[in-house]
């Protein structure tokens, strides 16, 4: 991934930042440009989100596409945050075996990936148990 | 709008063919399917050819030249459409469309992935641009994983185990002994699945579908036309291909593809047919679990059933709703972009009586059912046996 396209995404990445549709108060994350319901009359703009949720469906990944490999068993999710969307991420700082589907998270910001030994270091959003 | 058939098809052989290169590959099955429909090459009007990636496999793009050049039949008008691994099902509905509309009368519909032409980590790396890149491959997400959140999800709902997922395996396996074609002509017990390494919990090695490379292509001609070419034609009575969300995670439920559902209705009610009238049919099994959800979308059972019936061999070759009697993608192999293409080949020759020892005796309706991704795009045939 280029420089420029990691880098736009940051205050979404860093800050859980998505969008909301003025119109209908629908929130979306990761954000949306159109608002699928209220489409053109919509009016999207930046939300942030407060980071809570809870876990709507969880893997343990054995095995990691490139750039993970270091982080292998780590437990992926699916959570549903408190403001109504989802989003996946990982689940960390725990024993992956301790997640479950309905446990309570919240958002740290961490570490995500990094591209070969010499590329950028990315960072951005996992959860951890509460 | 013109009623289709199809008049011949033809496939590789599935599998890790080293020997071969792209071209040659398009270029056997292309002709295997021109010498089954008995006609000339120079009669075929256009092509469709469903690829998923040849960009990241073998780094060419502008396959539709490349495929009608070396096929010799310039300046036949060539189309690679994409849609992940529905590709092949893609292509198949624009030739299907094309033929209906009268644009044109003999339309060949192909699918090809030649996939072992790079390492194993940038195949898999390929195969996960059909996830959203952005908000989930991004944080770690796999093809194998992504499946896996709808596993433990079908699991935790409806109660399905881990016996019955691989059984969905130890059947399309089974069936795949009987398919020369076939790129894994072995059997397999739950055991096997069970012990097999863990990839992504609850799924296993065995519970994925394999990496393969194959192309496969079918004929289609206006059905008044077919008797002409072929005393047994298959119609093709019944298309639909629906959207849904990039991102699994951005859908209501995981426990299903409403892509699968709105695609399915669309076809069911172009052919006249319910999920009742159908004979047989090849699911989009890239994971045990998907073959499961397929049959319940599909309508061949109850939601939250599909694990209960594949456990009790309802969709067995003998039972109720034979699924996957070519081996599936589990057991036939999974050459992306081939794959809805090969499903179509599979029912046509069933419904010729052609299909050998994995015949379904009496077979008059089949259906095939594609999935792009994690289901942001699905498409559904439905088959009849021309008279």
């Amino acid at each position: 991934m280029a420089v420029p396209r990691f880098w736009r995404e940051i205050p979404n990445r860093y800050n859980l930042i998505g969008t909301r549709c003025g119109k209908c108060n629908k929130v979306f994350f990761p954000p949306r440009y159109i608002c699928p319901r209220c489409r053109r009359i919509g009016k999207l703009e930046p939300y942030k989100l407060n980071g809570r949720g809870k876990v709507v469906s969880y893997t343990i990944t054995h095995v990691a596409p490139n750039g993970f490999e270091d982080q292998t068993p780590y437990a992926l999710a699916i959570i549903e945050l408190d403001e109504g969307p989802r989003l996946t991420a990982q689940v960390t700082d725990c024993d992956p075996n301790k997640v479950e589907i309905g446990s309570r998270v919240e958002v740290v910001f961490r570490r995500i990936g990094q591209e070969g030994e010499d590329g950028p270091i990315h960072y951005g959003y996992k959860f951890k148990l509460v | 709008m013109r009623k289709v058939a199809v008049i011949g098809v033809g496939l590789t052989k599935f599998g890790e063919l080293w020997d071969v290169s792209f071209r040659q590959m398009i270029i056997e099955a292309g002709a295997r399917a021109i010498e089954d429909a008995k006609i000339d090459g120079k009669l075929i009007d256009a092509m469709y050819v469903g690829n998923m990636s040849a960009g990241q496999f073998i780094s060419q793009e502008h396959i539709a030249s490349l495929i009608a050049d070396h096929a010799g039949l310039i300046p036949m008008p060539c189309t690679r459409v994409e849609a992940a691994c529905a590709s092949g099902g893609l292509a198949l509905r624009q030739a299907v469309i094309t033929v209906a509309s009268g644009i044109h009368d003999i339309v060949v519909a192909a699918g090809i992935e030649k996939m072992t032409d790079v390492m194993t980590e940038q195949t898999t790396e390929a195969l996960a641009t059909a996830a959203d890149q952005e908000w989930e491959a991004f944080v770690g997400a796999t093809f194998p994983g992504i499946y896996a959140l709808m596993a433990r999800r079908h699991m935790y709902e409806f109660g399905t185990t881990e016996e019955q997922l691989a059984k969905v395996a130890v059947k399309n396996h089974h069936n795949a002994c009987f398919n020369p074609c076939a790129q894994y002509q072995m059997e397999i017990t739950v055991e096997d699945v069970l012990n097999s390494a863990p990839v992504n919990t609850p799924l296993k090695l065995l519970d994925c579908s394999p990496i393969t490379d194959g192309a496969a292509c079918v004929i289609l001609a206006p059905a008044e036309m077919a008797k002409k070419f072929t005393d047994t034609p298959v119609l093709i009575t019944g298309t639909g291909q629906a959207s849904d969300t990039i991102s699994l995670h951005d859908r209501p439920t995981l426990t299903g593809l409403a892509a699968t559902t709105n695609a399915a209705e669309i076809a069911y009610k172009m052919a006249g047919v319910g999920p009742r009238d159908i004979d047989l049919a090849e699911v989009h099994d890239c994971f045990t679990i998907a073959e499961i959800m397929a049959i319940e979308d599909l309508g061949f059972c109850k939601k939250g059933e599909g694990g209960k019936v594949t456990e009790q061999g309802e969709t067995a070759i003998g039972g109720r709703i034979p699924i996957n009697t070519s081996g599936g993608l589990k057991g036939k192999g999974h050459p992306v972009g081939a794959t809805g293409i090969a499903q179509a080949a599979e029912i046509v020759l069933q419904l010729r009586g052609e299909a050998g020892k994995r015949q379904i005796y009496g077979a008059e309706i089949g259906l095939t059912h594609n999935v792009g991704g994690s289901g942001g795009t699905a498409v559904v045939h439905v088959f009849k046996r021309g008279d």
